[in-house]
């Protein structure tokens, strides 16, 4: 039931007696405000580091092939090592269960011409999976097919930049580039997250390169990612079983570094999930911290709030107030200005950061903010805590027999 | 009105306790004026908060207007203090931040009376202790016979059948007693029953009968001849 009178009276009090109430409101919006923004500035923190990782695939194993730099089984060292297709068919069924998707890739440096526009760039022949192992984004056309690969069609897949480059205002699908003295035709345009050099890209099937540049069957890299319901410690495993066994394939000494290399993607997912892991817990720890030093400034102030009001109620009981109507009345207060003041708070923490985004983001905090929910949650955890710590010496003030309260000073 | 008998009350002081009450019997009648006399320590005042419910006593009959005022919760004791009794207090006890109508109209809003009413009859009694025109006034604007005005205009505002003061002039110069004494003996001459506890004889005497107290049991009762106030005023 919503008592105008009392909330006359509350308003009053607040009103009347300012100086208690801003110092009060002043500590939680004080604590709502640093809340806020120690938050935003470590969530901006995560976000950096979130975002600086996420341009290829978590997940990716990469193998690639040089010379033996030790003899093993009779063979010389400075022998070199070089992966053909028969290997990635091998990669691909032995270990059919644990990989998601596989790519080989052949690099060549070719000199792409269109009309009277050229330039140098790097191809890159690959197979269809190769689109989700770089997380390529397709803004128009196709990616490489396994139709592309079983025909060795001459079709190239052009990055964003290669685009702006040759093609200035017309547009490349169906259009034919010239790579190198031979014409492909130009399926799609794609985009990537990870910065120029990957939109400088063009992509062509790996079969259509083996045969046009070389006529072999040789590969320079071969790529995969494992099952992302793979553990770390399964997926680290995993990767050393690819370098054993590819090792053995080629008769390597196991101690060999140089003639197969794995790289391991799970690794360093590992050290960033770790580093993601420590500063989820320091978020927590501030977030704690500077809510515990709240409800403890409340509850002091609820304390001096009763003490300072008790020859107050004195007069009220005398005059024939009942002890719930006293509790009611401090405890409605105290929640009125903690919620009001946890308001303020907020929003000066907010303006901060949003007015601090700009210098925070040269600095390797991106989009520092923190979620509604949880600043609400804070403020009601702080109302719910001060009403706690401010109810017990309000029950006790109502207690107080009137004559003892009367004859405070 | 009410009858005391054999009321006993002492307080602890350290590990020992103090006597302060030793079996007081009293019974005051409707529309008397008393005063309880006494030397400071006499426990005049500890009498008066026991027969105001602010303070309980450790054993002894009372009875308030035909009910006995024993083991009360916190909840009936408000609502009895809110029915029968009016509080005029020494130090005025006005709450600070709350002006002259407000104070008045208090024991109204525990009455659970509508503000417009409350705010109708805060003004009539404002205007019967003659302080109308200052209804908007803080206690701290307020001298200090004013704010006892204001205080008496609140302790009549619930209408209660006994009113209580204790020591109502004990922080006025004597004119302004005189004046505060005056207004009272108007209100008994109205009917209205009166117990003020006092250490000053001339105040005492212009009430019409006399309890002298003295280290808690009752000395003298003797009805005496009222000194009226307005002729000093």
């Amino acid at each position: 039931m919503f008592d105008l009178d009392l909330w006359r009276e509350i308003f009053q009090s607040i009103n009347k007696n300012r100086t208690r109430s801003l110092l009060s409101g002043f500590t939680v919006a004080f604590a709502i405000m640093l809340f806020t923004i120690l938050f935003g500035v470590i969530n901006g923190l995560k976000n950096s580091f979130s975002e600086a990782f996420v341009d290829d695939a978590n997940n990716a194993i990469f193998i690639w092939s040089g010379k033996t730099s030790k003899a093993n089984k009779g063979l010389q060292t400075g022998r070199e090592i070089i992966f053909k297709n028969e290997d990635y068919e091998y990669l691909k069924t032995e270990f059919e269960d644990k990989v998601e998707y596989i790519t080989a890739r052949v690099y060549k440096n070719v000199e792409a011409s269109f009309r009277n526009e050229k330039n140098n760039y790097t191809l890159r022949a690959v197979h269809p999976d190769h689109q989700y192992l770089e997380r390529t984004i397709m803004q128009e056309g196709r990616y490489i097919n396994q139709r592309d690969i079983d025909h060795k069609t001459k079709v190239v897949v052009i990055g964003r930049l290669v685009e702006e480059d040759l093609f200035l205002t017309t547009t490349p699908l169906g259009k034919y580039i010239n790579l190198s003295g031979i014409q492909y035709k130009v399926v799609g345009v794609f985009s990537d997250d990870g910065g120029d050099n990957e939109e400088r890209m063009i992509y062509m099937p790996v079969s259509t390169a083996q045969q046009v540049y070389g006529n072999n069957d040789h590969l320079d890299q071969i790529n995969l990612t494992y099952q992302p319901t793979m553990s770390y410690s399964e997926a680290i495993d995993f990767g050393l079983d690819i370098e054993r066994k590819m090792k053995h394939r080629f008769s390597v000494a196991k101690s060999d570094q140089r003639a197969i290399r794995v790289f391991n993607m799970a690794s360093q997912t590992k050290s960033v999930n770790q580093m993601m892991t420590a500063l989820g817990f320091i978020v927590i720890i501030v977030g704690l911290g500077t809510l515990i030093a709240g409800i403890v400034g409340i509850s002091n102030i609820m304390i001096f709030v009763v003490k300072e009001r008790t020859k107050e109620i004195g007069i009220r009981k005398a005059l024939g107030s009942k002890p719930v109507s006293i509790v009611r009345m401090i405890l409605l207060e105290s929640i009125l200005v903690t919620a009001l003041s946890g308001y303020v708070g907020l929003l000066i923490g907010t303006g901060i950061l949003e007015w601090a985004t700009p210098v925070l983001e040269d600095n390797f905090i991106k989009d520092p903010g923190v979620s509604m929910t949880l600043v609400v949650g804070a403020t009601f955890t702080l109302i719910i805590a001060g009403s706690l710590a401010g109810y017990l010496p309000a029950k006790r003030a109502s207690r107080i027999k009137p004559i003892v309260a009367l004859r405070a000073d | 009105m009410l009858k005391i008998s054999d009321l006993h009350k002492s307080y602890p002081i350290g590990d020992s306790s103090l006597h302060v009450l030793k079996g007081i019997n009293l019974s005051v009648e409707s529309g008397e004026m008393v005063a309880i006399m006494g030397s400071s320590g006499s426990g005049k005042s500890t009498l008066l908060n026991i027969i105001g419910i602010l303070d309980e006593a450790d054993s002894g009959v009372y009875i308030l207007d035909g009910v006995e005022i024993k083991n009360l919760t916190e909840k009936k004791a408000a609502v009895y203090r809110n029915k029968f009794l009016g509080f005029i207090f020494q130090s005025f006890n006005l709450i600070n931040y709350k002006n002259a109508i407000e104070n008045v109209a208090l024991p109204l809003y525990y009455q659970g009376l509508k503000r417009k009413e409350r705010q109708k009859k805060a003004l009539f009694h404002l205007g019967k202790v003659g302080l109308a025109d200052w209804a908007d006034h803080l206690p701290s604007e307020l001298s200090g016979g004013q704010k006892q005005r204001v205080a008496i205009a609140r302790a009549l505002a619930a209408n209660p059948k006994l009113l209580l003061a204790d020591e109502p002039t004990g922080a006025l110069d004597t004119q302004t007693s005189y004046e505060i004494m005056a207004f009272l003996q108007q209100l008994n001459d109205e009917g209205k029953t009166l117990l003020i506890v006092t250490h000053e004889e001339d105040i005492a005497a212009m009430c019409k009968r006399v309890v002298r107290l003295r280290d808690g049991v009752i000395l003298e009762d003797k009805n005496v001849e009222q000194v009226r106030a307005s002729q000093y005023v």
